[in-house]
């Protein structure tokens, strides 16, 4: 073995392991820096603000009981006028104890929906409907159906229970009560859906959620 | 007298892809006690070349467009000649791509696979049934119909609960503000891409097999060559005839029972205006989608379905017992088969509506599954007497 080693001048290795780390380090700040206009492409490119179109209904045709449904920002409403004896179930401390939020503490309606039927006005329920757990639609169950007797929402998807002012049942997965969007009457028989005339600073982009 | 070595050929001493292919798959010595379940990784292989052949054929006829994607399926099953047996074939082939896996991994928990030395083989193996759980939720999607829809905003709502990651991750899905075009178009390409990236990860799963060799049911590893046999013509053959039995089934599936696994509602075109009634999971879902409604919680719920497959990843150090098969170790023998039956019950329980006793059922099924992995297997493996 003719082989000489060289000894390695001192402090060479620890430049060399400098040198190595200062390479990977840069190696890799480069390849997050030229990730960034890869993930910038997926960023969601429409306009993100809710538009402020308001939609006006009319009721005249809807009868006690009865309920229908209406598209606002793509969001399916519900509109229902509500018995005296659907009003009487809402109230009932039986029910209320079975309920997450009986008092509307969450934000998830304008101010002058903040009471205990969750409306402007008490024969008549604006909802958005949109279940708050995984964002299915409820659909209306009419008073004395199963299984809620005082009527309400169901979603089918995993079972929750809204009650008619969209108040959301303990035993449901749901977190939340449904959202109510701001509503003004115009007169007796119409609303614009849209503005609060009661809470005009409302904005649903400020509820806990949809 | 020695064999004189062969000089080897042209080809051989450039790539020696001809000696590799002898040593791994005609001279590889496997245990000679291997029974049926052990042909259940081959029927997957099969499975997965049948998805990734029908799903591009598929794919040259699909419009992913939410005016057109389905109007572009109805032709696929209708106007394209032979197209309604490709996508019967892709349709057929996940329902049996997710049986096979459900087996094979049962089988791997019953002899103990995910033991030492076989903890990256059991790893890899959760991974790909993890990428094939994203990559059909993503083509349920593409078809565009209703269960496609309520489905897809179910799972990337659940997604956007999850804290930290969640938002994020499922508005770089979404990429809007509502689940529209832009989704079903990304759903689309990771549809495929994690079909090709499942292809590579089994390349791992088999390398990784090949390096520590199969498990068997006695869960002693062979030690003498007395003990092994050789991959052909033993185990080809056997695996052969076992693919035939499972193709019966299989074309059964897709050729006389193409609507058995299928939902009506989704030959209903998307209506984000309307959820159906009637929804439900497709099967292989429906244990997780039980869990998520038995428990009123939302982030419990999710939790608890997500942690349902954790306990599976952590197995390997939650049960340090060296013995392998169940059947040897009496109180495993006993918890284990509850624990598939309560992942069966849950499964039942997720395809019913949710009422009373259903969610009774998918509770207790539910408790007995994280009871079985995070109580009864450390214990057990601590104080056991196995025989």
């Amino acid at each position: 073995m003719t082989q000489s080693e060289t000894p390695p001048p001192p402090g060479g290795t620890k430049r060399r392991d400098l040198l190595t780390t200062a390479t990977v380090t840069l190696g890799c700040a480069g390849a997050c820096a030229l990730a960034v206009p890869f993930l910038n492409s997926l960023k969601n490119s429409a306009a993100t603000t809710l538009s402020d179109r308001t939609l006006e209904v009319d009721l005249s045709s809807l009868a006690p009981g009865q309920d229908m449904t209406v598209q606002w920002q793509d969001w399916p409403i519900f509109i229902q006028r509500r018995t005296p004896q659907m009003l009487a179930a809402l109230q009932t401390p039986g029910h209320i104890a079975t309920l997450r939020d009986a008092d509307s503490k969450m934000l998830q309606q304008p101010k002058d929906a903040t009471n205990w039927h969750r409306s402007v006005r008490a024969d008549y329920g604006v909802l958005v409907g949109i279940c708050t757990h995984l964002g299915c639609v409820p659909s209306f169950e009419k008073p004395g159906s199963a299984p809620e007797a005082e009527g309400g929402y169901f979603c089918p998807c995993h079972g929750s229970h809204f009650d008619a002012a969209g108040r959301v049942a303990q035993r449901a997965p749901a977190p939340y009560n449904l959202p109510v969007p701001p509503v003004t009457f115009l007169s007796d028989t119409k609303i614009r859906i849209g503005h609060s005339a009661g809470d005009p600073g409302f904005s649903m982009s400020d509820i806990q959620q949809i | 007298m020695p064999i004189p070595e062969k000089t080897p050929g042209w080809l051989e001493r450039r790539l020696p892809v001809m000696s590799v292919l002898r040593r791994e798959y005609i001279a590889f010595p496997m245990p000679r006690n291997l029974n049926a379940l052990w042909s259940f990784g081959a029927f997957l292989i099969v499975t997965m070349a049948a998805m990734i052949a029908s799903g591009l054929f598929l794919a040259i006829n699909y419009t992913p467009d939410i005016t057109q994607a389905f109007a572009s399926v109805e032709a696929i099953d209708r106007q394209i000649p032979s197209g309604w047996f490709l996508r019967s074939l892709h349709m057929g082939g996940v329902t049996m791509l997710f049986a096979c896996l459900y087996i094979h991994i049962a089988r791997s928990l019953w002899y103990g696979s995910y033991k030492a030395p076989r903890e990256l083989l059991w790893l890899t193996g959760l991974g790909l049934m993890l990428m094939v759980m994203v990559t059909a939720f993503a083509g349920y999607v593409l078809p565009w119909g209703q269960m496609s829809y309520w489905g897809a905003t179910v799972v990337l709502n659940a997604v956007h609960t999850i804290p930290l990651i969640g938002k994020p991750v499922s508005e770089l899905l979404l990429g809007g503000e509502t689940l529209g075009n832009t989704a079903l178009h990304r759903l689309f390409v990771l549809h495929f891409t994690m079909a090709f990236a499942i292809l590579a990860v089994i390349a791992l799963h088999v390398a990784a097999l090949h390096v520590v060799k199969p498990n068997n049911p006695s869960g002693i590893d062979p030690v003498s060559p007395k003990q092994t046999l050789p991959f052909h013509p033993y185990y080809t053959s056997r695996d052969g005839f076992a693919l035939c039995l499972f193709l019966m089934v299989y074309a059964g599936l897709v050729f006389f029972l193409p609507d058995l696994l299928t939902l009506a509602d989704n030959y209903v075109q998307a209506n984000p205006l309307v959820t159906p009634r009637d929804i439900r999971p497709e099967w292989y879902f429906a244990p997780f989608y039980a869990i998520l409604r038995a428990v009123p919680s939302r982030l419990g719920g999710l939790l608890l379905a997500v942690g349902s497959l954790a306990v599976l990843f952590a197995l390997p150090s939650l049960d340090r017992s060296p013995t392998r098969p169940a059947t040897r170790r009496p109180l495993v023998r006993l918890s284990l088969p509850l624990a598939f039956v309560s992942f069966i019950l849950l499964g039942i329980a997720g395809m019913h509506p949710p009422t009373e006793t259903w969610l009774i059922v998918s509770r207790v099924a539910m408790a007995w599954w994280f009871i079985h992995f995070l109580v009864v297997m450390p214990l057990v493996s601590e104080r056991e007497i196995t025989s």
